[in-house]
């Protein structure tokens, strides 16, 4: 009979037992970089628009203050990621290889769908222990098509999407405001103050408003769209005035005569 | 030797020895609960919406349950939570309105007086580890200055322009602080209604233990007013262009 082998793909959960007795002792695990996090999607009349704050948390320290959350998957196809920064960082690069092989494998452009198929799979066979929640959109010969996908690895395909803890906050705009056939200035306006809405009113989602409008062959990734929390100028010159710190002149060390002290002994 | 009998008057309680049932642990989960309640400030007044539904469990159990109360002729409170500890503070209420009325000495109790015995209440109660479980708003126009304070099961008190419950928290703050903070004194009345049939809309859609069946409540320098309930329009039109979950 052959022996039974480990599998070779996917989480080993070994130590689970261990970093419990640790904790239990004592010990703190370390914090995951987390996104916290508004992400937004909406269909537009010509295409999609997505947005994103900049701020990533570890615990309740922001761990960087202009992060980018909407990652490239193909030249027709954007990703916004919340979660666990390292899982979104990672599926979305690895998806967006696969997709690029496989464009060049079928000699088409790559379909929204067939995305947003790989990182469901993907997601399905790690039961949610990689932590990505994606607002994929993205425009090919099909027309424009706007998922979410869970870290679970279940989608839903809408007209308007939002995830994050910020998500209840940007989805209170989109419920009160969106409609079909916006046209693309109502549709960044709408973007921008949902993610708004989750910056000021959720502490997990800070700093500025990420937007990218992707429509029939043409992305615009409009990098800090709004910077809503910009830093204010200094109210008064803080530098001091020469002179400030008094010092004492020291004395020059005295030297010391050669005659002290004995030779060393250096007699074999 | 035989143990020693130590008399002691019969009022003085000795510990028992034999049965030990613990530390008294009081019910900490609601059973019949409300949710969100909406509030701000406007021109004339406060105007404040709940709706009429009261959830067992995920059950739309009681279907006309009445989550907003005018207490006296000038404060109007709202309630989300358990709705028995909410009938008992009405109750509570209610006697100490009958015993301010009693006393007959010409003055009568004002919200700010109000919202601070409930206040109170509620703090004592968590300091006693039995809660009322409940999130209350208090809204009145008292001595000329409008109102709108929160009191929750923790004793937590706090006034603000806007104030919401439970999922309200999360969705309709966002678009109360947008389109009232800085304005309250511009809003005017229809406005005000607009405003808050839009918030309480956004819950209907993204609550799952809302209902579209809600009652609005406003009080100005006249006293209180409470509509008798009505539902809003939905929009599920966008339902047309969904086909499945994935490709």
């Amino acid at each position: 009979m052959a022996p039974l082998l480990e599998p070779s793909t996917g989480f080993k959960f070994d130590n689970v037992k261990r970093n419990q007795q640790l904790v239990h002792k004592g010990h703190s695990l370390p914090h995951a970089t987390k996104t916290g996090t508004t992400i937004v999607g909406l269909i537009f009349s010509d295409g999609i628009v997505l947005g994103a704050d900049t701020r990533a948390t570890a615990g309740s320290i922001v761990a960087d203050k202009n992060c980018e959350k909407i990652h490239f998957l193909a030249p027709n196809m954007y990703c916004c990621g919340a979660g666990t920064a390292a899982d979104t960082e990672f599926t979305t690069n690895m998806v967006s290889s696969q997709l690029a092989l496989h464009s060049l494998n079928t000699g088409r452009e790559s379909r929204v769908a067939t995305a947003m198929t790989m990182l469901k799979q993907y997601l399905f066979r790690y039961q949610g222990h990689i932590g990505a929640y994606l607002v994929l959109g993205g425009y090919d010969v099909t027309g424009p098509h706007l998922y979410t996908i869970h870290a679970h690895g279940s989608t839903d395909k809408l007209p308007y999407v939002t995830m994050g803890s910020g998500s209840l906050a940007a989805m209170s705009v989109f419920e009160s405001r969106w409609r079909a056939g916006l046209s693309r200035e109502e549709g960044i306006e709408m973007v921008k103050d949902a993610i708004e809405a989750g910056i000021f009113n959720d502490l997990g989602s800070g700093s500025n408003v990420d937007v990218c409008v992707i429509t029939s062959g043409n992305v615009e990734y409009l990098r800090n769209y709004a910077r809503p929390n910009e830093r204010v100028a200094k109210e008064q010159a803080y530098k001091f005035a020469p002179g400030t710190t008094e010092f004492v002149v020291p004395k020059p060390a005295t030297q010391h005569s050669e005659e002290e002290g004995t030779a060393m002994d250096v007699s074999a | 030797m035989d143990p020693i009998e130590i008399r002691v008057p019969h009022t003085v309680q000795r510990p028992q020895a034999t049965t030990n049932h613990g530390p008294i642990a009081h019910s900490l989960q609601p059973i019949v609960t409300g949710t969100s309640v909406v509030a701000f400030k406007y021109k004339d007044g406060i105007m404040m919406a709940a709706d009429c539904l009261g959830s067992y469990g995920s059950m739309a159990m009681f279907r006309d349950e009445r989550r907003l109360l005018s207490v006296g002729d000038s404060t109007l409170v709202g309630m989300s939570g358990d709705i028995s500890d909410y009938q008992h503070m009405k109750h509570t209420l209610e006697n100490i309105m009958t015993q301010e009325y009693d006393m007959d000495d010409g003055q009568g109790l004002g919200t700010k007086s109000i919202y601070k015995c409930m206040s109170k209440i509620m703090y004592n109660r968590r300091c006693k580890f039995d809660p009322l479980l409940n999130t209350y708003v208090v809204a009145g126009v008292d001595g000329g200055d409008k109102f709108l304070g929160y009191v929750d099961l923790l004793g937590t008190t706090y006034e603000s322009p806007t104030i919401a419950t439970g999922y309200g928290l999360h969705m309709a703050q966002p678009i109360l602080r947008k389109r009232v903070e800085g304005r309250e004194d511009e809003i005017t009345e229809e406005e005000a209604v607009a405003i808050l049939d839009d918030c309480m809309r956004v819950l209907y859609y993204r609550d799952a233990r809302s209902f579209n069946r809600l009652i609005r409540g406003k009080v100005t320098a006249q006293g209180v007013e409470i509509t008798e309930p009505y539902s809003l329009d939905t929009n599920w039109s966008f339902a047309e262009s969904i086909v499945g979950y994935g490709a």
